[in-house]
């Protein structure tokens, strides 16, 4: 019913618009990372693997991008061991006050991503919050030191700040799941155990996929909660990427490391979807 | 306990260890806002326990801080910049999925909702070396271009959403009758997607104001407000920062839950379905 015209008109700009500013300047962090930087600092166009070699030799790239992993993934089993069992709650149980506790599990959400990782440096800190606490009841002399500036500190922050998003597609999933399932399951004489883990929890995979992907590559890529509460320990991969683009300049190795976290968190990607479609009903 | 019997199910003994787990899961979410606006007034600093000399000085501070409103007026003007871009091209995005069928839309669509779920951090640095090829400099106007770009994702993804309950006999009807397409967009297809509209340009605003990965890489000689307070974080920490964060959270409040209101009364006053679309939106799920 729509004719080509319409469908030109709507189709062009924002194809366009993607093309130059988002197509385009992927291909470009391609080209980069194949180029390199001369010793007067300038980029020269030279076509090679060297950057790739580069990031598989030296030690410290290659072992922090395993270490953010290990981070990420921390923060996801983490976000997924308090997402869910609360997903599960405001689904089965909360009854007239789902609306209420749904929105107070988005409420945070809404506090800047920067405002809660500081909140959390002055929870940390040798004379922040918890510390003072901990004397003040006297449950410690000296102020414990590992609270900040430490992996432990990251995975804390990175696991507040993304738990909400590992919550979301996991209650969606749960509140999909058809009512007369669970009663079903319960008139034939399951268990409730047995109906959460033979009926709701396979039903609600896609959801729980879903979640992790969210909470594993977006703590993945941040460099802001190590930068404030990491200390040297707590570095991660986007830190090396964010020297590499400003004090360290080499552009191309740095375009290198993001393309290859580019490269993981789009295969990431495509493979929760597919094990999404995998496990969805319907 | 009438509380854990709601919902067709007999009451189970691990409920309770549901709710008690809910509760510490809120308290873990809240404990870092509670102890941002309570120290907002502590008058001996960001630090100790118990707060001391509750105070109105940081917020007296903060009104006589000019730079922090420089950069919350530059973010004002950045956010509302880059809503409109991504209106301009996100809800064109919308209909075009919706309704085109054209070579390589699958990755169009791919291409569009992506920066929903990378790292801010790729999305700012290839950015940064496009307008580096093309010699633009770097100012609040690179940064529009970067929010308005990653933020069609929302308009396009809420928008979508909109088009899959729009009644397509209205359109057909009018077209029928001897409107023109341009009439029947903005007669008939504008008013009945108002709600998602004004929905995403809630969202951007709200997204735009609060972004950091992004801005933090075509950041030029003006701050906006996140790179202001993360340039003060480097210097030292004063609750003069949690004032003025406790200022926009609230104002971040009020336009949440007006984006909630709006939704559930768009989805027909159908409270679950618009909690699972929020959720699908945050998926970018557009299948």
């Amino acid at each position: 019913m729509f004719s080509r015209a319409y469908k030109t008109i709507v189709t062009a700009p924002p194809l366009l618009w993607v093309t130059v500013f988002l197509l385009i300047p992927y291909l470009l962090m391609f080209c980069y990372s194949f180029w390199s930087v001369s010793p007067a600092q300038t980029i020269v166009h030279s076509w090679d693997l060297a950057n790739y070699r580069t990031l598989f030799r030296v030690n410290v790239y290659w072992q922090t991008l395993l270490r953010s992993m290990w981070i990420a993934a921390r923060v996801t089993i983490f976000s997924l061991l308090l997402g869910y069992p609360l997903a599960y709650f405001l689904s089965f149980y909360a009854g007239k006050r789902k609306d209420l506790f749904y929105q107070l599990v988005i409420i945070p959400l809404w506090v800047s991503y920067l405002v809660r990782a500081y909140a959390w440096k002055t929870i940390l800190g040798s004379d922040g919050v918890l510390n003072t606490l901990l004397q003040y009841v006297h449950f410690t002399k000296h102020p414990l030191e590992f609270l900040l500036y430490s992996p432990f500190a990251v995975v804390l922050t990175l696991t507040h700040i993304y738990t909400p998003f590992a919550f979301l597609p996991i209650y969606a999933a749960l509140e999909h799941i058809p009512r007369n399932l669970v009663e079903a399951s319960h008139d034939l004489g399951a268990t409730p155990a047995q109906t959460f883990w033979k009926v709701i929890f396979p039903l609600s995979i896609p959801g729980v996929v879903a979640g992790a992907t969210f909470a594993f590559v977006l703590s993945l890529g941040d460099f802001l909660a190590p930068l404030l509460l990491g200390g040297p320990s707590g570095i991660m991969i986007s830190n090396i990427v964010v020297s590499l683009f400003g004090a360290a300049y080499n552009w191309p190795l740095g375009a290198a490391i993001s393309l290859c976290m580019l490269a993981l968190v789009v295969s990431l990607l495509f493979l929760s979807e597919r094990l999404e479609k995998k496990w969805s009903f319907s | 306990m009438e509380l854990l019997v709601i919902g067709g199910l007999s009451p189970i003994p691990r409920s309770r260890w549901l709710l008690a787990h809910a509760v510490v899961v809120f308290a873990f979410l809240y404990l870092p806002v509670v102890v941002l606006i309570l120290y907002s007034f502590n008058g001996e600093g960001v630090g100790g326990f118990p707060p001391r000399h509750l105070t109105l000085d940081w917020y007296r501070v903060l009104f006589q801080d000019a730079p922090i409103w420089d950069s919350v007026f530059n973010s004002l003007q950045v956010a509302f910049a880059a809503m409109v871009i991504s209106l301009t091209f996100g809800v064109p995005a919308a209909l075009a999925l919706d309704r085109a069928q054209f070579p390589g839309k699958v990755l169009f669509r791919r291409l569009v909702l992506l920066p929903l779920i990378l790292p801010g951090i790729i999305t700012g640095l290839s950015l940064l070396m496009l307008f580096n090829v093309a010699g633009t400099k770097l100012s609040l106007l690179t940064i529009v271009l970067g929010h308005g770009t990653a933020l069609i994702s929302v308009a396009t993804t809420e928008v979508f959403a909109g088009l899959q309950k729009l009644d397509r006999a209205q359109e057909e009807a009018s077209l029928d009758l001897g409107a023109n397409y341009w009439q029947t967009f903005w007669r008939i297809t504008v008013p009945n997607l108002k709600l998602p509209i004004i929905g995403a340009a809630l969202l951007i605003f709200t997204l735009s104001m609060d972004e950091i990965a992004v801005s933090f890489f075509l950041i030029g000689r003006d701050n906006t407000l996140p790179l202001e307070i993360w340039g003060r974080l480097r210097r030292g920490i004063t609750p003069e920062i949690n004032a003025v964060s406790t200022i926009i959270f609230v104002f971040s409040l009020v336009a949440i839950v007006i984006w909630y209101r709006l939704r559930v009364r768009g989805g027909g006053g159908d409270r679950d379905a618009a909690g699972t679309e929020i959720a699908e939106a945050a998926e970018g799920d557009l299948a």
